[in-house]
Protein backbone atom coordinates (compact mmCIF):
# COMPACT_ATOMS: atom_id res chain seq x y z
CA UNK A 1 0.00 0.00 0.00
CA UNK A 2 3.16 2.47 0.89
CA UNK A 3 4.63 1.29 -2.30
CA UNK A 4 5.96 4.21 -4.31
CA UNK A 5 8.36 4.63 -7.63
CA UNK A 6 11.25 6.74 -8.55
CA UNK A 7 9.83 8.23 -11.66
CA UNK A 8 11.29 11.36 -14.01
CA UNK A 9 10.13 14.75 -14.10
CA UNK A 10 9.81 15.64 -17.71
CA UNK A 11 7.66 18.60 -17.21
CA UNK A 12 6.07 21.05 -14.62
CA UNK A 13 2.68 21.70 -15.88
CA UNK A 14 0.02 24.70 -14.00
CA UNK A 15 -1.82 24.08 -11.21
CA UNK A 16 0.95 21.80 -9.69
CA UNK A 17 0.93 19.06 -11.86
CA UNK A 18 4.12 17.41 -13.90
CA UNK A 19 4.68 15.22 -16.35
CA UNK A 20 6.66 12.17 -15.62
CA UNK A 21 8.51 9.08 -17.20
CA UNK A 22 9.12 5.66 -15.81
CA UNK A 23 10.68 3.40 -18.55
CA UNK A 24 8.91 5.35 -21.33
CA UNK A 25 5.64 4.97 -19.74
CA UNK A 26 4.18 8.94 -19.15
CA UNK A 27 1.91 9.96 -16.43
CA UNK A 28 0.56 13.36 -15.04
CA UNK A 29 1.01 13.73 -11.45
CA UNK A 30 0.20 16.13 -8.54
CA UNK A 31 3.44 17.82 -6.67
CA UNK A 32 1.54 20.01 -4.64
CA UNK A 33 3.47 18.48 -1.54
CA UNK A 34 6.73 19.46 -2.82
CA UNK A 35 8.30 22.79 -3.62
CA UNK A 36 10.42 23.42 -6.58
CA UNK A 37 9.85 20.90 -8.61
CA UNK A 38 12.41 20.79 -12.16
CA UNK A 39 12.51 18.75 -15.49
CA UNK A 40 15.13 15.98 -14.35
CA UNK A 41 14.16 15.69 -11.08
CA UNK A 42 13.58 12.22 -9.84
CA UNK A 43 10.49 12.00 -7.38
CA UNK A 44 9.06 9.49 -5.35
CA UNK A 45 5.23 8.81 -6.79
CA UNK A 46 2.40 7.22 -4.54
CA UNK A 47 -1.13 6.83 -5.55
CA UNK A 48 -0.84 10.48 -7.70
CA UNK A 49 1.36 12.69 -5.76
CA UNK A 50 5.10 12.85 -5.68
CA UNK A 51 6.42 12.65 -1.86
CA UNK A 52 9.56 14.06 -1.95
CA UNK A 53 12.33 14.71 -3.96
CA UNK A 54 14.81 12.11 -4.42
CA UNK A 55 18.76 13.06 -3.38
CA UNK A 56 21.13 12.24 -6.25
CA UNK A 57 24.51 12.71 -3.84
CA UNK A 58 22.65 10.56 -0.96
CA UNK A 59 21.52 7.81 -3.82
CA UNK A 60 25.23 7.63 -4.62
CA UNK A 61 26.03 7.92 -1.11
CA UNK A 62 23.98 5.48 -0.13
CA UNK A 63 25.57 2.70 -2.55
CA UNK A 64 29.01 3.37 -1.88
CA UNK A 65 28.29 2.66 1.66
CA UNK A 66 26.60 -0.87 0.48
CA UNK A 67 29.84 -1.38 -0.97
CA UNK A 68 32.03 -0.67 1.67
CA UNK A 69 29.75 -2.72 3.76
CA UNK A 70 29.53 -5.48 1.10
CA UNK A 71 33.37 -5.66 1.40
CA UNK A 72 33.24 -5.76 5.60
CA UNK A 73 33.93 -2.41 6.43
CA UNK A 74 32.30 -0.13 8.90
CA UNK A 75 28.61 1.81 7.45
CA UNK B 1 14.79 1.90 -14.15
CA UNK B 2 17.45 4.34 -12.49
CA UNK B 3 16.88 4.58 -8.56
CA UNK B 4 15.45 0.95 -8.89
CA UNK B 5 17.88 -1.16 -10.20
CA UNK B 6 20.91 -0.44 -8.89
CA UNK B 7 19.23 -1.52 -5.59
CA UNK B 8 18.66 -4.93 -7.00
CA UNK B 9 22.37 -6.04 -6.88
CA UNK B 10 22.06 -9.39 -6.16
CA UNK B 11 25.76 -10.19 -6.09
CA UNK B 12 26.04 -7.14 -3.50
CA UNK B 13 23.27 -8.92 -1.46
CA UNK B 14 24.85 -11.65 -1.30
CA UNK B 15 28.34 -10.23 -0.18
CA UNK B 16 26.44 -8.13 2.80
CA UNK B 17 24.61 -11.26 3.94
CA UNK B 18 27.97 -12.92 3.95
CA UNK B 19 29.06 -9.81 6.39
CA UNK B 20 25.64 -10.29 8.40
CA UNK B 21 26.54 -13.74 9.27
CA UNK B 22 30.55 -12.61 10.22
CA UNK B 23 28.52 -10.23 12.27
CA UNK B 24 26.12 -12.12 13.96
CA UNK B 25 27.27 -13.52 17.66
CA UNK B 26 26.48 -17.49 17.42
CA UNK B 27 26.13 -17.41 20.85
CA UNK B 28 22.72 -15.14 20.90
CA UNK B 29 19.71 -15.04 18.08
CA UNK B 30 18.33 -11.97 16.57
CA UNK B 31 14.94 -10.78 15.90
CA UNK B 32 14.33 -7.89 14.17
CA UNK B 33 10.40 -6.71 13.17
CA UNK B 34 9.96 -4.94 9.41
CA UNK B 35 6.79 -2.74 10.21
CA UNK B 36 5.92 -2.00 7.28
CA UNK B 37 4.26 -4.23 4.55
CA UNK B 38 6.05 -3.52 1.55
CA UNK B 39 9.34 -4.95 3.69
CA UNK B 40 7.48 -7.70 4.28
CA UNK B 41 6.79 -8.22 0.35
CA UNK B 42 10.78 -7.45 -0.40
CA UNK B 43 11.66 -10.26 2.21
CA UNK B 44 9.86 -12.69 0.76
CA UNK B 45 10.04 -11.56 -2.87
CA UNK B 46 14.17 -11.60 -2.85
CA UNK B 47 13.93 -14.41 -0.23
CA UNK B 48 15.87 -12.39 1.62
CA UNK B 49 15.16 -14.51 4.63
CA UNK B 50 17.31 -17.55 3.19
CA UNK B 51 20.46 -15.36 3.17
CA UNK B 52 20.07 -14.75 6.66
CA UNK B 53 22.02 -16.92 9.51
CA UNK B 54 19.59 -19.19 11.14
CA UNK B 55 20.43 -17.03 14.54
CA UNK B 56 19.00 -13.60 12.57
CA UNK B 57 15.44 -14.12 12.28
CA UNK B 58 12.64 -11.07 10.74
CA UNK B 59 9.32 -10.90 12.50
CA UNK B 60 6.61 -9.53 10.31
CA UNK B 61 4.46 -6.59 12.01
CA UNK B 62 1.50 -5.01 11.35
CA UNK B 63 2.29 -2.64 8.81
CA UNK B 64 -0.38 -3.46 6.22
CA UNK B 65 -3.18 -0.71 6.36
CA UNK B 66 -5.47 -3.48 4.13
CA UNK B 67 -4.90 -5.87 6.81
CA UNK B 68 -5.46 -3.98 9.62
CA UNK B 69 -8.88 -1.97 9.12
CA UNK B 70 -11.81 -4.01 10.86
CA UNK B 71 -13.92 -5.73 8.91
CA UNK B 72 -16.67 -3.37 11.08
CA UNK B 73 -15.51 -0.62 8.30
CA UNK B 74 -15.69 -2.53 5.20
CA UNK B 75 -18.96 -3.53 5.86
CA UNK B 76 -19.94 0.13 6.68
CA UNK B 77 -18.48 1.01 3.44
CA UNK B 78 -20.04 -2.08 1.26
CA UNK B 79 -23.70 -0.62 2.94
CA UNK B 80 -22.71 2.94 2.14
CA UNK B 81 -21.97 1.54 -1.61
CA UNK B 82 -25.41 -0.45 -1.96
CA UNK B 83 -27.39 3.02 -1.56
CA UNK B 84 -28.31 4.06 -5.06
CA UNK B 85 -27.34 7.61 -5.05
CA UNK B 86 -23.78 6.50 -4.12
CA UNK B 87 -20.41 6.28 -5.69
CA UNK B 88 -17.84 4.62 -3.77
CA UNK B 89 -13.91 5.20 -4.52
CA UNK B 90 -11.53 2.83 -3.71
CA UNK B 91 -7.87 1.63 -4.16
CA UNK B 92 -8.04 -2.01 -5.52
CA UNK B 93 -6.10 -2.94 -2.26
CA UNK B 94 -9.39 -3.37 -0.86
CA UNK B 95 -11.72 -4.87 -2.98
CA UNK B 96 -11.35 -8.24 -2.24
CA UNK B 97 -11.51 -7.95 1.74
CA UNK B 98 -14.62 -9.76 2.83
CA UNK B 99 -17.11 -8.14 5.70
CA UNK B 100 -18.65 -10.64 8.65
CA UNK B 101 -21.25 -11.63 5.74
CA UNK B 102 -18.96 -12.88 3.82
CA UNK B 103 -19.24 -9.80 1.21
CA UNK B 104 -16.46 -8.01 -0.55
CA UNK B 105 -16.62 -4.73 -2.58
CA UNK B 106 -16.61 -7.19 -5.33
CA UNK B 107 -19.04 -8.59 -4.62
CA UNK B 108 -21.25 -5.45 -3.93
CA UNK B 109 -19.98 -4.26 -7.39
CA UNK B 110 -21.06 -7.24 -9.13
CA UNK B 111 -24.50 -6.82 -7.41
CA UNK B 112 -24.98 -3.70 -8.53
CA UNK B 113 -23.01 -1.30 -6.24
CA UNK B 114 -21.50 1.78 -7.96
CA UNK B 115 -18.34 1.13 -6.81
CA UNK B 116 -15.17 2.82 -8.88
CA UNK B 117 -11.58 1.40 -8.19
CA UNK B 118 -9.55 4.29 -8.29
CA UNK B 119 -5.49 5.19 -8.82
CA UNK B 120 -5.55 8.09 -7.14
CA UNK B 121 -7.33 10.42 -5.00
CA UNK B 122 -7.09 13.15 -8.01
CA UNK B 123 -9.57 10.59 -10.01
CA UNK B 124 -12.25 10.22 -7.66
CA UNK B 125 -12.31 14.06 -7.62
CA UNK B 126 -12.81 14.48 -11.14
CA UNK B 127 -15.56 11.65 -10.81
CA UNK B 128 -17.25 13.95 -8.69
CA UNK B 129 -16.56 17.10 -11.09
CA UNK B 130 -18.09 14.93 -13.72
CA UNK B 131 -21.10 13.68 -12.40
CA UNK B 132 -22.60 16.10 -9.83
CA UNK B 133 -25.73 13.79 -9.83
CA UNK B 134 -23.82 11.48 -7.92
CA UNK B 135 -22.75 11.25 -4.42
CA UNK B 136 -18.63 9.93 -4.53
CA UNK B 137 -17.25 8.75 -1.46
CA UNK B 138 -13.45 8.26 -1.38
CA UNK B 139 -12.49 5.21 0.98
CA UNK B 140 -9.79 6.36 2.17
CA UNK B 141 -7.09 4.09 4.21
CA UNK B 142 -3.76 4.10 5.26
CA UNK B 143 -0.60 5.10 6.73
CA UNK B 144 0.86 7.97 6.81
CA UNK B 145 1.76 7.83 3.26
CA UNK B 146 -1.29 7.37 1.86
CA UNK B 147 -3.10 10.65 4.15
CA UNK B 148 -1.82 13.40 2.34
CA UNK B 149 -2.77 12.56 -1.06
CA UNK B 150 -6.71 12.63 0.93
CA UNK B 151 -6.03 16.25 2.45
CA UNK B 152 -5.24 17.32 -0.91
CA UNK B 153 -8.12 15.96 -2.06
CA UNK B 154 -10.34 17.19 0.38
CA UNK B 155 -8.51 20.40 -0.10
CA UNK B 156 -9.39 21.03 -3.75
CA UNK B 157 -12.76 19.89 -2.86
CA UNK B 158 -13.67 22.60 -0.71
CA UNK B 159 -11.61 24.75 -3.54
CA UNK B 160 -13.44 24.01 -6.20
CA UNK B 161 -17.10 23.42 -3.97
CA UNK B 162 -17.63 20.15 -4.53
CA UNK B 163 -20.96 19.33 -2.52
CA UNK B 164 -20.85 15.90 -4.13
CA UNK B 165 -17.80 14.49 -2.56
CA UNK B 166 -16.92 13.10 0.67
CA UNK B 167 -14.47 11.22 2.18
CA UNK B 168 -14.95 8.22 4.72
CA UNK B 169 -11.93 8.10 6.66
CA UNK B 170 -10.00 5.28 8.25
CA UNK B 171 -6.40 6.59 7.96
CA UNK B 172 -4.33 5.49 10.28
CA UNK B 173 -0.82 6.07 12.09
CA UNK B 174 2.59 4.31 12.66
CA UNK B 175 3.83 5.51 16.10
CA UNK B 176 0.89 4.37 18.00
CA UNK B 177 0.94 0.70 16.33
CA UNK B 178 4.73 0.33 17.28
CA UNK B 179 4.13 1.67 20.83
CA UNK B 180 0.92 -1.01 21.11
CA UNK B 181 3.56 -3.72 20.07
CA UNK B 182 6.32 -2.95 22.49
CA UNK B 183 4.02 -2.12 25.17
CA UNK B 184 2.07 -5.52 24.15
CA UNK B 185 1.92 -8.00 27.46
CA UNK B 186 3.74 -10.40 24.49
CA UNK B 187 6.51 -8.48 24.18
CA UNK B 188 6.85 -7.09 28.09
CA UNK B 189 5.91 -9.90 29.94
CA UNK B 190 5.43 -13.32 28.35
CA UNK B 191 8.61 -13.00 25.84
CA UNK B 192 6.67 -14.70 23.15
CA UNK B 193 7.69 -11.99 20.85
CA UNK B 194 11.52 -11.33 21.24
CA UNK B 195 12.10 -7.72 19.16
CA UNK B 196 15.56 -6.46 18.97
CA UNK B 197 15.08 -4.13 16.68
CA UNK B 198 13.11 -2.60 14.12
CA UNK B 199 13.32 -1.60 10.59
CA UNK B 200 11.36 1.78 9.86
CA UNK B 201 8.83 2.18 7.10
CA UNK B 202 10.26 3.58 3.72
CA UNK B 203 7.85 5.95 2.51
CA UNK B 204 5.87 6.81 5.94
CA UNK B 205 9.55 7.79 6.73
CA UNK B 206 9.47 10.36 3.54
CA UNK B 207 6.45 12.18 5.25
CA UNK B 208 7.05 11.59 8.77
CA UNK B 209 10.56 11.54 8.95
CA UNK B 210 13.05 9.85 11.56
CA UNK B 211 12.08 11.24 14.29
CA UNK B 212 9.23 10.41 15.50
CA UNK B 213 11.11 6.96 15.75
CA UNK B 214 13.43 8.65 18.14
CA UNK B 215 11.18 7.88 21.34
CA UNK B 216 10.80 4.37 20.57
CA UNK B 217 14.68 3.83 20.88
CA UNK B 218 15.02 5.54 23.69
CA UNK B 219 12.58 4.68 26.23
CA UNK B 220 12.39 1.16 25.09
CA UNK B 221 15.99 0.15 23.90
CA UNK B 222 15.73 -0.59 20.83
CA UNK B 223 17.84 -0.07 17.34
CA UNK B 224 15.48 1.81 14.42
CA UNK B 225 16.88 1.76 11.11
CA UNK B 226 14.44 3.35 8.16
CA UNK B 227 15.36 1.43 5.54
CA UNK B 228 14.31 1.78 1.41
CA UNK B 229 12.06 -1.04 -0.25
CA UNK B 230 14.57 -2.23 -2.91
CA UNK B 231 16.65 -5.69 -1.56
CA UNK B 232 20.15 -4.17 -0.77
CA UNK B 233 17.85 -1.47 1.09
CA UNK B 234 16.57 -3.97 3.41
CA UNK B 235 19.82 -5.91 3.89
CA UNK B 236 22.21 -3.11 4.58
CA UNK B 237 19.23 -2.24 7.01
CA UNK B 238 19.61 -6.09 9.02
CA UNK B 239 23.55 -5.27 8.61
CA UNK B 240 23.17 -1.80 10.60
CA UNK B 241 21.00 -3.02 13.67
CA UNK B 242 23.14 -6.11 14.17
CA UNK B 243 25.98 -3.63 14.30
CA UNK B 244 24.01 -1.30 16.74
CA UNK B 245 23.08 -4.51 18.67
CA UNK B 246 26.48 -5.37 19.11
CA UNK B 247 27.95 -2.07 19.94
CA UNK B 248 25.46 -2.28 22.67
CA UNK B 249 23.38 0.91 20.41
CA UNK B 250 20.10 1.86 20.08
CA UNK B 251 19.78 4.82 18.12
CA UNK B 252 17.53 5.69 15.24
CA UNK B 253 19.32 5.54 12.26
CA UNK B 254 18.70 6.25 8.44
CA UNK B 255 19.64 4.00 5.89
CA UNK B 256 17.10 5.71 2.98
CA UNK B 257 18.70 9.22 3.09
CA UNK B 258 18.16 9.39 -0.64
CA UNK B 259 14.22 9.79 0.11
CA UNK B 260 13.97 10.57 4.10
CA UNK B 261 15.66 13.44 6.46
CA UNK B 262 14.52 13.72 10.19
CA UNK B 263 11.97 15.89 10.29
CA UNK B 264 10.54 14.68 6.82
CA UNK B 265 8.20 16.42 4.26
CA UNK B 266 6.96 19.50 6.58
CA UNK B 267 4.54 20.67 4.19
CA UNK B 268 2.86 17.11 3.83
CA UNK B 269 2.48 17.02 7.56
CA UNK B 270 0.80 20.58 7.53
CA UNK B 271 -1.46 20.13 4.82
CA UNK B 272 -2.53 16.57 7.30
CA UNK B 273 -2.49 18.56 10.34
CA UNK B 274 -4.71 21.32 8.81
CA UNK B 275 -7.58 18.82 7.46
CA UNK B 276 -7.49 15.97 9.79
CA UNK B 277 -7.25 15.74 14.01
CA UNK B 278 -6.77 12.18 15.97
CA UNK B 279 -9.47 9.71 17.19
CA UNK B 280 -9.41 9.02 20.79
CA UNK B 281 -8.96 5.40 19.51
CA UNK B 282 -9.16 3.61 16.70
CA UNK B 283 -9.70 -0.10 16.19
CA UNK B 284 -6.93 -2.08 14.67
CA UNK B 285 -7.75 -6.07 13.00
CA UNK B 286 -5.36 -7.99 15.02
CA UNK B 287 -4.48 -5.40 17.64
CA UNK B 288 -8.22 -4.52 18.89
CA UNK B 289 -8.58 -0.37 20.14
CA UNK B 290 -5.47 1.27 20.04
CA UNK B 291 -5.27 5.07 21.78
CA UNK B 292 -5.10 7.56 19.44
CA UNK B 293 -4.34 5.14 16.48
CA UNK B 294 -6.39 7.01 14.03
CA UNK B 295 -7.18 10.38 11.87
CA UNK B 296 -10.80 11.60 11.66
CA UNK B 297 -11.42 14.68 9.61
CA UNK B 298 -11.67 18.12 11.65
CA UNK B 299 -15.47 19.00 12.75
CA UNK B 300 -15.18 22.26 10.31
CA UNK B 301 -15.37 19.93 7.51
CA UNK B 302 -18.40 17.86 8.93
CA UNK B 303 -19.96 18.46 5.40
CA UNK B 304 -16.86 16.71 3.59
CA UNK B 305 -17.17 13.73 6.40
CA UNK B 306 -18.77 10.30 5.10
CA UNK B 307 -19.69 8.73 8.33
CA UNK B 308 -21.47 12.13 9.47
CA UNK B 309 -23.32 12.74 6.17
CA UNK B 310 -24.74 9.30 5.80
CA UNK B 311 -24.93 8.79 9.09
CA UNK B 312 -23.03 5.48 9.04
CA UNK B 313 -22.55 2.81 11.49
CA UNK B 314 -19.92 0.27 12.09
CA UNK B 315 -20.42 -2.85 13.88
CA UNK B 316 -17.77 -4.74 15.41
CA UNK B 317 -17.06 -7.63 13.96
CA UNK B 318 -14.95 -10.71 15.34
CA UNK B 319 -12.79 -12.82 12.63
CA UNK B 320 -13.35 -16.41 11.63
CA UNK B 321 -12.36 -18.23 15.10
CA UNK B 322 -9.69 -20.15 13.24
CA UNK B 323 -8.33 -17.26 11.39
CA UNK B 324 -4.82 -16.60 13.13
CA UNK B 325 -3.90 -12.90 11.92
CA UNK B 326 -4.18 -11.33 14.92
CA UNK B 327 -1.44 -13.68 16.09
CA UNK B 328 0.42 -13.26 13.01
CA UNK B 329 -0.13 -9.38 13.00
CA UNK B 330 1.73 -9.24 16.10
CA UNK B 331 4.45 -11.48 15.22
CA UNK B 332 3.55 -13.86 17.40
CA UNK B 333 2.72 -16.84 14.94
CA UNK B 334 3.69 -17.15 11.23
CA UNK B 335 1.60 -17.80 8.16
CA UNK B 336 2.39 -21.92 8.26
CA UNK B 337 0.93 -22.16 11.85
CA UNK B 338 -2.87 -21.35 10.94
CA UNK B 339 -5.00 -23.94 9.71
CA UNK B 340 -6.63 -22.46 7.39
CA UNK B 341 -3.52 -21.41 5.16
CA UNK B 342 -3.24 -22.50 2.11
CA UNK B 343 -6.17 -24.80 2.50
CA UNK B 344 -9.71 -22.51 2.56
CA UNK B 345 -7.53 -19.41 2.54
CA UNK B 346 -5.73 -18.37 -0.19
CA UNK B 347 -4.79 -15.35 -2.24
CA UNK B 348 -8.43 -16.23 -4.34
CA UNK B 349 -10.24 -17.07 -1.76
CA UNK B 350 -9.03 -14.87 1.60
CA UNK B 351 -10.63 -15.75 4.58
CA UNK B 352 -8.14 -13.62 6.65
CA UNK B 353 -6.88 -9.87 6.42
CA UNK B 354 -3.14 -11.44 5.79
CA UNK B 355 -3.78 -13.36 2.74
CA UNK B 356 -6.07 -10.33 1.05
CA UNK B 357 -3.22 -7.56 0.30
CA UNK B 358 -0.10 -8.56 -1.44
CA UNK B 359 1.74 -7.06 1.41
CA UNK B 360 0.36 -9.00 3.87
CA UNK B 361 2.65 -11.79 5.84
CA UNK B 362 -0.07 -14.34 4.34
CA UNK B 363 -0.05 -13.64 1.31
CA UNK B 364 3.67 -13.21 0.63
CA UNK B 365 4.65 -16.03 2.39
CA UNK B 366 2.01 -18.19 -0.09
CA UNK B 367 3.12 -16.46 -3.18
CA UNK B 368 7.32 -16.79 -2.75
CA UNK B 369 7.88 -18.33 0.62
CA UNK B 370 5.90 -21.58 0.93
CA UNK B 371 8.22 -23.02 -2.04
CA UNK B 372 11.44 -22.39 -0.37
CA UNK B 373 9.61 -24.19 3.03
CA UNK B 374 9.01 -27.45 0.99
CA UNK B 375 12.24 -27.17 -0.75
CA UNK B 376 14.07 -27.02 2.92
CA UNK B 377 11.99 -29.41 4.17
CA UNK B 378 12.84 -32.32 1.10
CA UNK B 379 16.48 -30.73 1.68
CA UNK B 380 16.52 -31.74 5.40
CA UNK B 381 14.37 -35.57 4.35
CA UNK B 382 17.43 -36.11 2.20
CA UNK B 383 20.01 -35.19 5.01
CA UNK B 384 18.74 -37.99 7.43
CA UNK B 385 18.47 -40.29 4.57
Amino acid sequence: MCLAIPVEVREVLPDEMARVTLDGVSKMISTALIDDVRPGDYVILHVGYALTKINPEEAERTLALIQEAAMGNAT
Amino acid sequence: MKYIDEYRNGRLTHDIARQIASTADPARSYHFMEFCGGHTHVISRYGLEDLLPDNVRMVHGPGCPVCVLPIGRIGAAIALAMRPEITLCTYGDLMRVRDRNGWSLLKAKAAGADIRMVYSTLDALRIAEAEPQREVVFFAIGFETTTPPTALALKTAIARKLGNFSIFCNHVVTPAAIHSILESPDVREFGTIKIDGFIGPAHVSAVIGTKPYEFFAEKFRKPVVVAGFEPLDVIQAVLMLLRQINDGRHVVENQYIRAVTRLGNVKAQAEVANFFEPRESFEWRGLGELRLSGLRLRPQYAAYDAEKRFSMVTFRAEDNPACECGSILRGVKKPADCKLFGRVCTPDTPIGSCMVSSEGACAAHWTYGRFRTKARQSDAGRAVA
